[in-house]
């Protein structure tokens, strides 16, 4: 059978938390993706959605960052992120930013509508929900606020991780509640942030699962920040990471 | 709980010393309140309350986004032809009988309350719950002119009893509950009328009958009535006050002179536009599914309430966010508070942290329009958002909060990019590294040059500011030892 990824090819956008903090996750989308039989590039010209510049009001190092991603990904046909925060970013902010230069706000239009959080290029574009993952582990799912509200990725996350063999999804209290991270709220407020982190912790740890699994490393970092000072065995992890998962089912 | 030592110079209890403007920036305002648990745990259970109680009654309604979409259509036509409908309120308010004043700003508004109140030789005024009147302070320049003005919505009562602020738009004292609220009636209230029963246990049954009979003696008393107003009806020049206890139908009935002290934007076209807010609000407030005291009042009745109508108009800054394309959308808001109720931030810290009398997501988009953004709070108040978006779900009349919140922190960064710190620094420095894939690959360098410094460490769990602004209470993974990208340029699969 035809691998549904066949004749595509992917414009990887790393995005910069990926990129220097996380490069795992980067390579594990790019597993995933590769298995399902896209062809996978990484165009070096890209840096960040910008939104950590736009969200503290600096929208001109936002618009330099948004001339770097045309640049990186006018010409494929399909940009995949493993982050629903930036992809979100990329839809409702790129063109807000750019308004004012024609020419480039015309290619960011188009662009936008090729951008994708991986979870939404593997149900909506390669229409499989079962991407041939088995991870044996009990499992809590954080849909992130921007997953949740402004990429509107719904529910395919869970149908993704519904189909993974041996996984145990078990439901995450007051899971519609932000983690606290905010981009750079986490510093400016950081007291208020480390608040809200305590709590998504607290409610974590009370699942009893061995991994919290979200679609932002971001949000991960932050309230994994938390529960790994607190000594909680709880181990954060990143979607692409089950996704790309073969661990052997006992 | 301290309590204040009455000052034998004023009439009403003195609020807290310190006005909102003198406050410290909200970081400082809010790591002092997440120290106070009892704080937190009262708006923790009292908002998951309300907020449960207004999702059960919201997804009663089928039509509910019309209904949404319907109420921010009225607003922004109100808002586009506020000139309009403010000439046209004020002739039919004055052909009902009514005398209408116009006030620049809360010294001109609470001025000419003052006097008005003066004319009529009264020495004690009671109030409907008023959020303008809190904006304006006008306890406070009315008890400067030897007027005692007595809050009569229950809540109110209990924070000015308290000596307090309040920290909530529809529920003023949700920091106190009811230990605290039984030992502010019982030092209080005898200092200032009817005596808190001796043997008064923290039952709401009997706080609650301790206040009717504080405040029955108020009434009685009082010859002024102030008010605020929930809306304005422009083409037939009807006041709407919208209640839950029967405190503000008293107010508005009892005394011979009502005076209302309404924003500008309080507007509304019609009586047909009126019912689409009187069925969106409740539901948003206070999760009921519809409003137990809704007064509306046209100018004069001959021998039937009060016989002196007077409604001072407000602008307080509204023309200023109303001259902002984007920032307008804040005066659509009803205040029916089920964004602060929804706000993880404002739940974690409460209203005070805020110094403004609209704290939460609307606090933070309408106060630095309303004042400007001069002061260190109000610059402050755009940045206490995680932009998570909660807000927008619950509000009724669909202000895109993120949008307005990123558009108030941009004016705020294009004053400070200039002044000397290290986030306009560090902006700059990101603007150059992440406007190129090579120069971030730089960076990168750099990061990786502390991948292989502290890779055994795995995790810092103390920096140096402004590094400890994260690892205060997070531990923070060391970068890896090769960037994406780099291993990408090395392997190249």
């Amino acid at each position: 059978m035809e691998q549904p990824g066949h004749g595509l090819t992917v414009g990887l956008f790393a995005t910069c938390v990926n990129d220097i903090m996380f490069p795992g996750t980067v390579r594990a989308t790019m597993g995933v993706l590769t298995r399902l039989g896209c062809r996978v590039e990484f165009p070096d010209e890209q840096t960040c959605c910008g939104q950590m510049f736009t969200n503290t009001g600096y929208f001109s190092a936002g618009l330099a960052t948004v001339r770097a991603f045309v640049q990186a990904f006018a010409k494929y046909d399909y940009v995949v992120a493993p982050s629903a925060s930036c992809i979100g970013s990329v839809r409702h902010q790129h063109e807000m930013l750019s308004q004012n230069k024609p020419a480039l706000a015309r290619q960011v239009k188009t662009l936008v509508a090729r951008s994708y959080d991986l979870c939404e290029f593997l149900v909506d574009v390669l229409g499989v929900t079962d991407v041939g993952a088995s991870f044996p582990h009990t499992v809590t799912y954080h849909l992130t606020c921007h997953a949740r509200r402004v990429a509107c990725v719904g529910d395919r996350p869970r149908r993704l991780l519904e189909a993974v063999r041996g996984l145990t999804l078990v439901d995450l209290p007051e899971a519609e509640t932000c983690c606290g991270f905010g981009g750079t709220f986490s510093v400016k407020n950081s007291a208020v942030s480390v608040a809200l982190a305590t709590d998504k912790a607290r409610n974590i740890v009370a699942t009893g699962a061995e991994f919290v699994v979200a679609g932002d490393n971001a949000c991960l970092m932050n309230v994994g920040g938390v529960l790994r000072r607190e000594g909680a065995a709880v181990k954060p992890i990143h979607l692409a990471h089950i996704l790309n998962s073969e661990e052997a089912v006992r | 709980m301290s309590v204040i030592a009455p000052d034998e110079t004023r009439r009403t209890p003195a609020p807290p010393p310190g006005t909102f403007l003198g406050m410290p920036a909200f970081p400082v305002n809010a790591e002092q309140q997440l120290a106070n648990a009892q704080l937190r745990a009262n708006l923790a259970r009292a908002t998951a309350t309300i907020r449960a109680k207004r999702a059960l009654r919201v997804a009663e309604v089928p039509q509910w986004e019309d209904l949404r979409a319907a109420a921010a259509a009225i607003k922004d036509r109100v808002l586009a032809n506020l000139d309009t409908y403010l000439l046209q309120a004020e002739a039919n308010l004055t052909k009902a009988g009514a005398t209408v004043h116009w006030a620049r700003d809360g010294d001109e508004a609470n001025r000419i309350v003052t006097e008005l109140v003066r004319a009529t030789g009264a020495t004690d005024v009671v109030k409907v719950k008023s959020m303008v009147t809190q904006e304006t302070d006008l306890n406070e320049a009315l008890e400067r002119a030897g007027i005692a003005a007595w809050e009569t919505d229950l809540a109110e009562l209990i924070v000015q009893l308290g000596h307090d602020r309040p920290s909530h738009v529809l529920v003023p004292a949700i920091h106190r509950n009811r230990r605290e609220i039984r030992e502010i009636f019982l030092a209080e209230m005898g200092r200032y009328g009817t005596p808190a029963p001796p043997g008064l246990s923290d039952d709401p049954a009997e706080l609650a009958g301790a206040a009717r009979a504080h405040l029955r003696e108020k009434f009685l008393v009082a010859d002024v009535a102030i008010s605020g107003g929930n809306f304005i009806v422009a083409d037939t020049g009807t006041l709407v006050v919208v209640e839950s206890e029967g405190n503000g139908r008293m107010c508005l009935t009892l005394p011979d002179t009502l005076i209302s002290v309404v924003g500008i934007e309080k507007l509304v076209p019609t009586f047909e536009d009126l019912e689409v807010f009187l069925r969106l609000l409740p539901r948003s407030s206070t999760g009921e599914r519809m409003n137990p005291y809704t007064s509306m009042w046209t100018g004069v009745t001959a021998g039937d309430g009060p016989q002196n109508v007077h409604v001072v108009l407000v602008d307080n800054g509204r023309t200023r966010a109303l001259a902002d394309p984007v920032g307008r959308e804040a005066l659509r808001c009803i205040r029916c508070s089920a964004c602060m109720n929804i706000c993880p931030v404002y739940r974690e810290v409460g209203g005070h942290a805020y110094g403004s009398v609209y704290p939460g997501p609307i606090g933070i988009v309408l106060t630095p329009q309303l004042r400007g953004l001069d002061s260190a709070i109000d610059r402050s108040l755009p940045f206490a958002s995680t932009l998570c978006g909660a807000c927008v779900e619950v509000c009724p009349v669909g202000i895109d909060f993120p949008k307005l919140i990123v558009h108030l922190r941009r004016l705020v960064a294009d004053r400070e990019r200039t002044e000397p710190g290290l986030e306009p620094a560090v902006m700059a420095v990101g603007e150059w590294a992440f406007g190129q894939g090579k120069h971030l690959s730089l960076v990168e360098r750099v990061a990786e040059i502390a991948g292989r410094v502290f890779g055994p460490w795995r995790f810092f769990r103390k920096l140096p500011w402004p590094g400890s602004l994260w690892t205060s209470g997070r531990d923070l993974p060391v970068p890896p030892r090769e960037s994406f990208r780099h291993w990408w340029k090395r392997v190249k699969p």
